[in-house]
């Protein structure tokens, strides 16, 4: 299954991994189906456009009528209080909510012009272009060098895995710390560490896009520091999202950022899109209050 | 409000009800006791008797030769038998639980363990007779139609037993893989049995200590056979364990009674033995999945 042309190019460049492919410009269905959404003008660089966005578990409502333009290549960071949204919405970005029972979405969400919740698109597909790291590091119970190698040996990219295993590896700063004991459990690792292998595991497969939710709120101020560290080296390779419970973490790592809250004015309590601009706009200068409570730490 | 009052400053021994209130908990505490060793008392005299007047009978003869000596074809002919009911039991049974832990949503999930639930409180001669009408009737008995039925016991087992421990391999694992754009299939093979394995196996072997003791189904189905050597043939009844000691116990003979007692012995034995086996193992996969 894949809309993928340039797959057979990723082999090729493979030994050469720094080189990117770009992969993202294959509409996300098989090529042949008869796709509902024809590629739309999204504005230049613009990797997701949400166009008025709700989602409903149940019949509770977790998101009301978000649109946002996320670019192509920068770091966009989410925050808002707890409860508000934000990790509704990133998972929304790649599909992982489709499997919460009574998940439904209203509005769009487009991704290169392609609506991602089309009809004929492939939710594999989807993750294999969006990856994701979650809050707790979840390694798999393999080896370091099998946590790696293991999706792309499933993905077909089978041609010079141990280069590929340690261009991940250099990718998430954490190569010279295991790189003798490639063999050993992954589960023998730190926290900050198993974190990072986390997300040399996502960035082994190169997607385009990275979705971080709160990667490092496990972690302590160290290994967080080295994690910040890490999303500046992958700035520029990946179009990178993250949700953060942390403004300080927003402030240093992103260039723009979304403020989601609660919006309890309505008749059913959802969260919603406050602000989004500039990560230096957004603490500087916020234009609406309720943005500028949270990021002078009136609440939340 | 008074009769609750009490003394603060007063030494700290039993006041008021408390003298009664811990006659009870003992009370209880007693009987709760009792009912465990009970149940351990039981086991443990049904395995002296057995290895009491069933140890007489053992020898190397009685293991490796047929009738009238031995009962080396019964271990055998179990051994077949219980060899294929496992090898249609186990591949179905873990499919089984796969499609509840993987692929079910949950609607699904509920009727399918219920109904797993009713099936592993079938009474066994019921099984039986089912295979017999199915295979037998009309036909001949055969070692097949025993695995069928006895196949029929162990899935419910092995379906459950698998689920729970699927069950224990964190949802993260998979949201990890899904992430990383891997199809749930591949997850499964790459991710999620190799986790579950151990106690797959664990409630594989339950299921096979539970069946290879099974004995109505057999009656029916593989009963009418030649003890005197060893069968292989599938396809017509060959003997076996379970079946040599009804019938050894049946004769009016002191030596056929001994012998079903040894025989007894062999199958508690394998039976104990496997489970122990099991525990172990699943003890082990256990601390592997909780590193």
């Amino acid at each position: 299954m894949s809309g993928l042309d340039s797959s057979a190019g990723l082999d090729e460049v493979a030994g050469s991994a720094p080189a990117r492919v770009r992969i993202q410009s294959g509409p996300l269905a098989a090529p042949n189906g008869a796709n509902g959404s024809a590629p739309r003008e999204t504005g230049i660089g613009a990797v997701f456009e949400a166009r008025d966005v709700s989602v409903h578990y149940g019949r509770k409502r977790a998101l009301a009528s978000v649109s946002l333009r996320i670019p192509r290549n920068r770091i966009t960071a989410l925050i808002g209080p707890s409860g508000c949204g934000k990790t509704t919405f990133l998972r929304s970005l790649n599909r992982m909510n489709d499997s919460v029972p009574g998940f439904r979405i209203d509005g769009q969400v487009l991704y290169h012009g392609h609506d991602m919740y089309g009809g004929n698109v492939d939710r594999v597909e989807v993750r294999r272009r969006i990856g994701m790291v979650f809050q707790k590091p979840n390694p798999f119970p393999k080896s370091i060098y099998d946590n790696i190698a293991w999706a792309p040996r499933n993905l077909g990219l089978k041609h010079g895995l141990d280069e590929r295993v340690e261009a991940a590896l250099r990718g998430a700063a954490l190569w010279d710390e295991v790189k003798d004991r490639l063999k050993d459990s992954a589960l023998g690792l730190s926290g900050g560490q198993q974190q990072r292998l986390c997300i040399a595991r996502a960035i082994a497969i190169e997607p385009d896009v990275l979705l971080l939710d709160e990667p490092a709120s496990a972690l302590d101020p160290i290994a967080t520091a080295s994690i910040e560290e890490l999303m500046h080296s992958l700035k520029g390779r990946f179009t990178i999202v993250i949700v953060t419970h942390n403004m300080q973490q927003a402030a240093r790592v992103a260039d723009q950022t979304a403020f989601f809250s609660l919006d309890s004015s309505a008749a059913e309590p959802s969260g919603t899109l406050v602000e989004f601009a500039d990560t230096e706009a957004i603490f500087s200068h916020p234009k609406d209050p309720r943005t500028r409570d949270y990021v002078s730490g009136r609440f939340g | 409000m008074s009769e609750t009052a009490f003394d603060p400053t007063a030494p700290l021994t039993p006041t008021g009800n408390l003298r009664r209130r811990r006659a009870f908990n003992r009370f209880a505490e007693y009987g709760a006791t009792a009912a465990a060793v009970l149940a351990v008392a039981v086991l443990a005299i049904v395995i002296y008797t057995v290895v009491a007047r069933g140890a007489s009978a053992l020898s190397l003869e009685f293991l490796f030769t047929g009738e009238p000596t031995g009962i080396g074809p019964a271990i055998v002919g179990t051994g077949l038998i219980v060899l294929v009911a496992t090898a249609i039991a186990m591949p179905l049974g873990v499919l089984i639980a796969l499609y509840l832990t993987e692929f079910a949503g949950g609607r699904a999930d509920r009727p399918i363990r219920l109904m797993l639930d009713l099936m592993n409180g079938l009474p066994s001669i019921v099984i039986g007779l089912f295979v017999f009408g199915l295979l037998v009737y009309g036909k001949t008995q055969s070692a097949f139609a025993g695995s069928i039925a006895l196949a029929i016991i162990e899935l419910p087992l092995i379906a459950r037993g698998s689920q729970e421990v699927l069950l224990l391999v964190p949802n993260s694992m998979r949201e990890a893989a899904d992430a990383l754009g891997v199809s749930r299939w591949r997850t499964v093979l790459g991710v999620i049995l190799p986790s579950a394995l151990g106690g797959i196996v664990t409630a594989t072997v339950l299921a096979v200590a539970r069946a290879a003791g099974e004995t109505a189904p057999l009656i029916l189905v593989c009963s009418v056979f030649d003890s005197r050597g060893v069968s292989l043939n599938p396809f017509e009844a060959i003997p076996n364990i379970p079946v040599t000691i009804f019938t050894l116990s049946e004769e009016a003979n002191p030596t056929g009674f001994a012998r079903a007692w040894g025989a007894s012995l062999v199958l508690l034995s394998f039976i104990l033995l496997a489970s122990l086996a099991a525990r172990v193992l699943l003890a082990r996969s256990r601390s592997k999945v909780a590193r």
